[in-house]
């Protein structure tokens, strides 16, 4: 792709004019960042983490950039129902918010919560080292960053969330991105900027769904910010038509003793992305990540791992399952990184896989760098299938072959819901696993 | 009517012709045990009645109380009442234990056109088959056999079978690997479970469970066939001769 001018898709969305928001940093950085987009293109598999997904098809397509009808799609509201899940709500229908859908009218103390487009009218200066950072390119021709920089280009919406200092909010916090059918292809784009402060306490469920079968490209970007001592419990369930292609990215910081589980359970989609990369900044501070990815038909999932371990006696560990069904793709890379100076850091990664059918394929990568004493590293990556020693045993006590194939591999993918605190919700997303099984 | 009726039944493993011309005829509340040497098609045996993929039938019939045992799928012989306690039950991380046995005997009452347990209804049942063949209620709720020791393994495979209350109850080396305590609990729970409806199957090397569980009858399979039948003295027999000399006075193609 080393015409990038060429291509349908970032011709149109370099079509459509900038979002002028009157803020000076902000248009400038807006600026900066499609001229980015326009020089760098679109990243191809020539480069290390896009080797196994590919943009050819994409590429080819027109998206319009941004839906001036968002405030009017019609939206199921029962959808946005989920189980466990009772808290403040914010809700964006292709990618804008939607007061009319969202729940925010009394939020706990020390929570704000509001979207972007609204906290750009006030006092702005507060984003503006997270929205300005991604302007900071030095590589213009690298294309690596395209989707953060038509992310940062374009976006005027999303969650803007904030937790003051000590405080311990004990219902879940709810974000949904709803991607809506509409007139012809749409690429809409969503920015988000979450801190909690030292010693504060969150549950947050972030959730991608989709109304009808809408074809578009969505960008996410999501800065999370973890001061001393907090704690944050994510869960990112993705569940989109299997028309929708979905780019996400998410920056944690994670400062000293501050500890964020994250639970992602990516079921929908025609393409997707996630690129969640993690800093571990501060002494002691933890990050536990787990995930399925359970791609069928002929979507396509990606997941990238980067986690970068700098300070002393850091710990993250990562456990992920893949299960591809049909002619469906996975692929997952987990690169850890332990810097020198974070002695005493504690890293492991695992990822196993399932292959449901023999056209189905799943790429796996663990990496593991270390520059730094006293380490305790571990990783491991398998691609297998169902035993069948194990489903003949089930057979033969009777239950039917299709049961036993869906009951071990629920069980294979359950491993990684089971320290989900939230039972209610756990066994919700155990429901949608077994309803994305052949059968 | 038989329960059971192998005739001429010819299988191959991996193209390994196994099983060659096997007859036999067990009726409903009786105990038939299988004796021979290793390599002889016992455990062939059992895994042909089951439906295990792999094993090839190339001749004979296998009629269980009248209709083909071999046409079926191996959750359609467990719906109709045939089980098999494994020589080695297998471990499969994930499943909870009673998650698993309720799975099984609801998919066999639902084939079979029955109602199926709510969970307190199956709980019940639980605690009533646990006085059959005890087990702890530690190994209900963890995973299926994983980490049992080989004699929980046995057991649960006894437990599960008074559960699910079969016709035809195969037991695949069940005493392979027992203590002598273990086998005699294990021993217990089949007798417990014999009944005039219910006919087993014990495939066997030794002849030391038969001390436990008397059976009607005692075969002899030897090179895929049946070269010997009678009555549990023939066990004593095979105890204190070996096979060696059992194989030697049958001719090869005689037939029990």
């Amino acid at each position: 792709m080393n015409q990038p001018a060429t291509l349908p898709l970032v011709n149109a969305l370099l079509d459509s004019p900038l979002p002028s928001s009157g803020i000076d940093w902000l248009d400038a950085a807006r600026q900066e960042n499609r001229e980015a987009f326009a020089a760098g293109g679109l990243p191809d598999t020539r480069l290390e983490a896009w080797k196994y997904t590919t943009l050819r098809a994409l590429s080819q397509r027109r998206f319009a950039n941004g839906d001036a009808h968002a405030q009017a799609r019609e939206v199921d509201a029962s959808t946005l129902v989920l189980p466990g899940v009772a808290g403040p709500r914010l809700v964006f229908v292709n990618g804008q918010f939607r007061v009319d859908l969202s729940a925010i009218d009394t939020l706990p103390d020390g929570l704000t919560l509001q979207p972007l487009s609204q906290a750009l009218q006030g006092d702005a200066e507060p984003l503006r080292f997270a929205l300005s950072r991604s302007a900071s390119i030095r590589h213009v021709r690298d294309a690596s960053d395209a989707f953060e920089r038509i992310n940062a280009a374009s976006a005027n919406d999303g969650v803007v969330l904030r937790l003051a200092a000590n405080q311990k909010i004990t219902v879940p916090v709810q974000l949904v991105f709803i991607g809506a059918a509409t007139e012809s292809d749409l690429a809409w784009h969503a920015r988000n900027v979450i801190e909690l402060g030292e010693h504060a306490e969150l549950s947050l469920v972030e959730q991608h769904i989709s109304s009808g079968e809408p074809s578009y490209l969505a960008t996410l970007v999501s800065d999370i910010e973890l001061r001393e001592g907090a704690v944050l419990h994510h869960t990112l369930l993705q569940n989109t038509a299997v028309t929708a292609s979905l780019i996400r990215r998410s920056n944690l910081r994670l400062h000293a003793r501050s500890h964020a589980t994250l639970h992602v359970l990516e079921l929908g989609g025609a393409l997707v992305r996630h690129d969640l990369q993690a800093e571990l900044i501060g002494d002691e501070a933890q990050l536990d990540t787990r995930g399925v990815f359970m791609p069928h038909g002929r979507q396509h999932i990606d997941t990238q791992l980067a986690i970068r371990h700098q300070a002393l006696n850091t710990q993250s560990s990562s456990n992920w399952r893949g299960v591809a069904n049909d002619r469906a793709r996975g692929v997952f890379r987990g690169a850890m990184v332990v810097a020198s100076g974070a002695d005493g850091s504690d890293a492991s990664l695992s990822n196993k896989n399932l292959l449901l059918s023999p056209s189905a394929e799943i790429d796996t990568k663990p990496e593991l760098e270390i520059y730094a004493d006293e380490v305790k590293a571990a990783h491991g990556a398998t691609v297998g299938q169902l035993d069948e020693r194990a489903l003949f045993y089930l057979r033969s006590r009777g239950i039917p072959l299709a049961d036993a194939r869906a009951l071990l591999t629920t069980a294979f993918c359950r491993a990684v819901l089971d320290d989900l605190p939230n039972e209610t919700l756990r066994e919700h997303l155990s429901e949608l696993l077994i309803a994305q099984l052949p059968n | 009517m038989n329960m059971l009726k192998i005739e001429n039944l010819h299988a191959r493993v991996e193209g390994k012709e196994i099983l060659k011309g096997l007859n036999l005829t067990v009726n409903a509340g009786e105990v038939h045990a299988i004796m021979g040497p290793n390599g002889a098609g016992k455990s062939t045996l059992g895994n042909v009645l089951c439906g295990r993929e792999g094993y090839e039938v190339t001749a004979g019939t296998v009629i269980y109380n009248g209709i083909d045992l071999l046409a079926l799928d191996p959750e359609a012989r467990a719906a109709a009442g045939v089980f098999l306690a494994f020589q080695y039950p297998v471990e499969i991380p994930g499943v909870n234990n009673t998650y698993f046995l309720r799975a099984a005997f609801n998919a066999q009452r639902k084939a079979r056109g029955e109602k199926e347990f709510d969970s307190m209804q199956f709980l019940k049942l639980v605690r009533e088959k646990l006085k059959v063949m005890q087990i702890s209620d530690e190994l209900l709720h963890r995973a299926v056999n994983e980490g049992f020791s080989g004699g929980e393994k046995k057991r649960n495979e006894i437990f599960q079978m008074a559960v699910l209350e079969p016709q035809l109850a195969i037991l695949d080396e069940t005493d392979s690997g027992l203590d002598i305590d273990a086998l005699k609990q294990v021993a217990q729970g089949v007798n417990t479970l014999r009944s005039p409806e219910r006919a087993f199957l014990m495939i066997t090397h030794y002849q030391r469970l038969l001390d436990y569980v008397v059976p009607d009858f005692v075969h002899v399979l030897a090179d895929g066939r049946i070269v010997e039948s009678g009555d549990k003295s023939l066990a004593l027999k095979l105890e204190e001769q070996g096979y060696a000399g059992i194989a030697e006075r049958r001719p090869a193609g005689a037939s029990a």
